[in-house]
């Protein structure tokens, strides 16, 4: 165990460590792309960029800045080119909007994926079945912003019933927070609902017919019981997998286009902001950020395996 | 995901023999049926999968006979502004974007069929032109997934040793990133300045972009495809004849992950353009002027509540095309294998 916990943290580190040099890349190595005329705006005089580039650094030697950039990051006193917010603190004050948006979302599509897959591994090639094939193959084909787009026109626009935009903190109301959030959640949750409850089918059918499962019914334990602690548990497999890496990302501000469509002011909203005016600094620490969540998760999920099934050690 | 497991592919090389249906007057032997003649067969008898893709050919047909819509029917340009041009709706003259800026809705006549932008542009016209734009930026995309995703795959399976131990880091790291999020940056500081000759608003950096981040999807699967089959006996026997590794690879190796590969189209072509409309709808993607469907319905979100059809349409559209894609995909992938599982992430 405790070699597995230092070879994972290991190599998350020099994961890390890559990543950032991979965002620091893309944004200041590119030869075409330079950050001062970002800064500068479109239409800047040649004299600005310069003075832009003196004040940010941007004319020293790319290790150099390299280094200030994440000693900036390190000692959260980045700042945004746009509004000269501190990006960490940013992403502090809004990732419980995120984390109320992502964990119910990922509860609620966790849940429908045992509930159907389940159901549809009882009942292979009967009519739930098939509406599950036409689900998942659904749901892959839409993108999660349409899908919000239509349920804000229909159910907030078209039929009030529920708000079209807003959010309202956790510890003010939680009625008032649920309420605000039931679209979103549905919206993120209801595409992966398919696909997940396809894999769980797909990998129960294959554990149903082996040989432990015979011997449990055999040993006289009741339908419910072989499902539930012989047949489930040895076939989460791979949806804790597919789980680990889509939760991380949402977590991490992959959220971004709900966020966008129902105006939560999470950190996928900030990212999403700082696209549109081309500002490096929340992106750029926005994809460490997830890279981080996607690295802890997929630690996670092997540790996950290992309570799941004894059969398999930690050795990293 | 990994496809779902090696015994299967196995099952669909096997050589079926026909039934002997129509001997000829001479007795000739009855023909074998190759695998891949036999995956068509399977392929045919799937009714809905042939649905999708006549849907699919209309779609593309659509989009490609863009010019001529525009050209014969709405008398307009994909960009040509037209803000204080006025339209006949019903017989009467009407602005096309009104004096607070409020573009016409659909008129469901030739010209404005489904209405204006902010600028007065025809966005009949312009769902046409970015349809075009999608399914461009997915195909050179998938083009560019299927080249290098291939090679990388071969490459580390099959040398191992220093090919292996530089690009498959390369994968996992691409891979560690959410596609959008690596997208997105990438496609933020591109948009910017273009790559070398290419310009910021190309719809070619989107396409780049998408090329990039999904390589691993296929190469990390190919890589294990390419490990499994270079441990069999006709490699050894393909070696000892003194065939070159370039040889083996292409003529040898290639044939049989050739299945995965396929399998790997559809999929990853319907990947490359839903993540082109999250990048696009973001504003990471294709840039003004042009349009794709994902900078439409990110256009219209401002009128979704009363003017819904300026998003739902151009949405409509999108997820015809990668539902279709996908649809077919899956017919395909049963037909070649009927038990694999296989997903791209978006």
């Amino acid at each position: 165990m405790a070699r597995f916990v230092t070879r994972r943290v290991a190599s998350a580190i020099l994961l890390l460590f890559a990543v950032s040099v991979v965002v620091f890349g893309i944004f200041e190595v590119i030869p075409s792309y330079n950050p001062a005329r970002a800064i500068a705006g479109r239409n800047a005089t040649t004299t600005t960029v310069q003075q832009v580039s003196e004040k940010f650094g941007f004319n020293k030697p790319v290790y150099v800045q390299y280094g200030n950039t994440m000693k900036l990051i390190f000692t959260g006193q980045i700042v945004d080119y746009s509004d000269n917010l501190n990006v960490v603190q940013q992403f502090g004050q809004r990732f419980p909007v995120t984390a109320s948006l992502v964990i119910p979302a990922a509860l609620i599509w966790m849940a429908g994926a045992l509930l159907f897959g389940s159901l549809s591994a009882l009942r292979a090639g009967r009519l739930m079945d098939r509406g599950l094939t036409v689900a998942a193959i659904v749901g892959v084909s839409i993108p999660v912003f349409l899908l919000a787009a239509v349920l804000l026109y229909a159910f907030a626009f078209r039929l009030p019933w529920f708000p079209n935009t807003g959010y309202v903190q956790l510890g003010d109301n939680p009625a008032e927070w649920a309420y605000h959030l039931i679209l979103p959640w549905i919206a993120i949750a209801a595409l992966s609902v398919g696909f997940y409850s396809r894999v769980l089918r797909a990998s129960a059918l294959d554990v149903i017919n082996q040989d432990f499962v015979r011997t449990a019914k055999a040993k006289g334990l009741s339908e419910r019981q072989v499902f539930v602690r012989h047949v489930l548990r040895n076939s989460l497999m791979p949806i804790v997998t597919l789980f680990g890496l889509d939760f991380a990302a949402l977590l991490g501000g992959a959220a971004l286009v709900t966020e966008t469509v129902f105006n939560l002011p999470g950190i996928g909203q900030y990212e999403a902001q700082a696209i549109g005016n081309l500002d490096v600094p929340p992106i750029m620490v926005g994809a460490m950020f997830t890279a981080f969540f996607v690295v802890l998760f997929s630690a996670l999920s092997d540790v996950v395996y290992a309570l799941l099934d004894p059969r398999i050690r930690l050795t990293g | 995901m990994a496809l779902d497991s090696a015994d299967d592919r196995g099952a669909a090389g096997v050589v079926v023999t026909a039934a002997p249906r129509d001997l000829s007057p001479e007795g000739r032997q009855p023909s074998a049926i190759g695998p891949w003649r036999l995956a068509g067969r399977r392929l045919r008898r799937n009714k809905v999968a042939l649905f999708f893709l006549a849907l699919f050919v209309v779609i593309v047909a659509m989009c490609l006979l863009a010019p001529v819509y525009s050209a014969h029917i709405a008398g307009i340009g994909p960009n040509t502004n037209n803000i204080t041009g006025t339209v006949s709706v019903a017989g009467k003259q009407q602005d096309v974007v009104s004096l607070d800026g409020v573009p016409i809705g659909p008129t469901w006549g030739a010209h404005y069929l489904l209405g204006a932008d902010t600028n007065g542009r025809d966005l009949a016209v312009r769902l046409l032109y970015g349809g075009r734009t999608s399914l461009l930026i997915g195909a050179i995309a998938t083009v560019i997934i299927i080249v290098l995703g291939t090679l990388a795959g071969l490459l580390s399976g099959y040398f191992r040793g220093a090919a292996d131990f530089i690009l498959r880091p390369l994968m996992e790291l691409i891979w560690s990133f959410p596609v959008v999020i690596l997208g997105v940056a990438l496609g933020t500081a591109l948009a910017i300045g273009g790559i070398g000759p290419v310009k910021g608003n190309s719809v070619y950096i989107p396409a780049f972009i998408i090329g990039v981040v999904y390589i691993p999807y296929l190469g990390k699967p190919i890589r294990g495809e390419v490990m499994r089959v270079r441990n069999q006996d006709y490699i050894d026997a393909a070696r000892v004849q003194g065939m070159g590794h370039w040889r083996i690879m292409f003529s040898e190796i290639m044939p049989n992950v050739s299945s995965t590969i396929i399998v790997f189209v559809p999929l990853i072509l319907a990947s490359s353009i839903l993540l082109e409309s999250y990048l696009s709808f973001l504003g990471a993607g294709v840039q003004a002027p042009n349009a794709s469907w994902g900078t439409l319905i990110s256009d219209g979100l401002d009128y979704l509540q009363t003017t819904p059809t300026f998003s739902l349409i151009p949405g409509a559209m999108l997820v015809l095309t990668v539902l279709s894609i996908n649809v077919v995909g899956d017919g395909i992938r049963d037909a070649l294998d009927p038990r694999a599982q296989v997903r791209v992430r978006t």
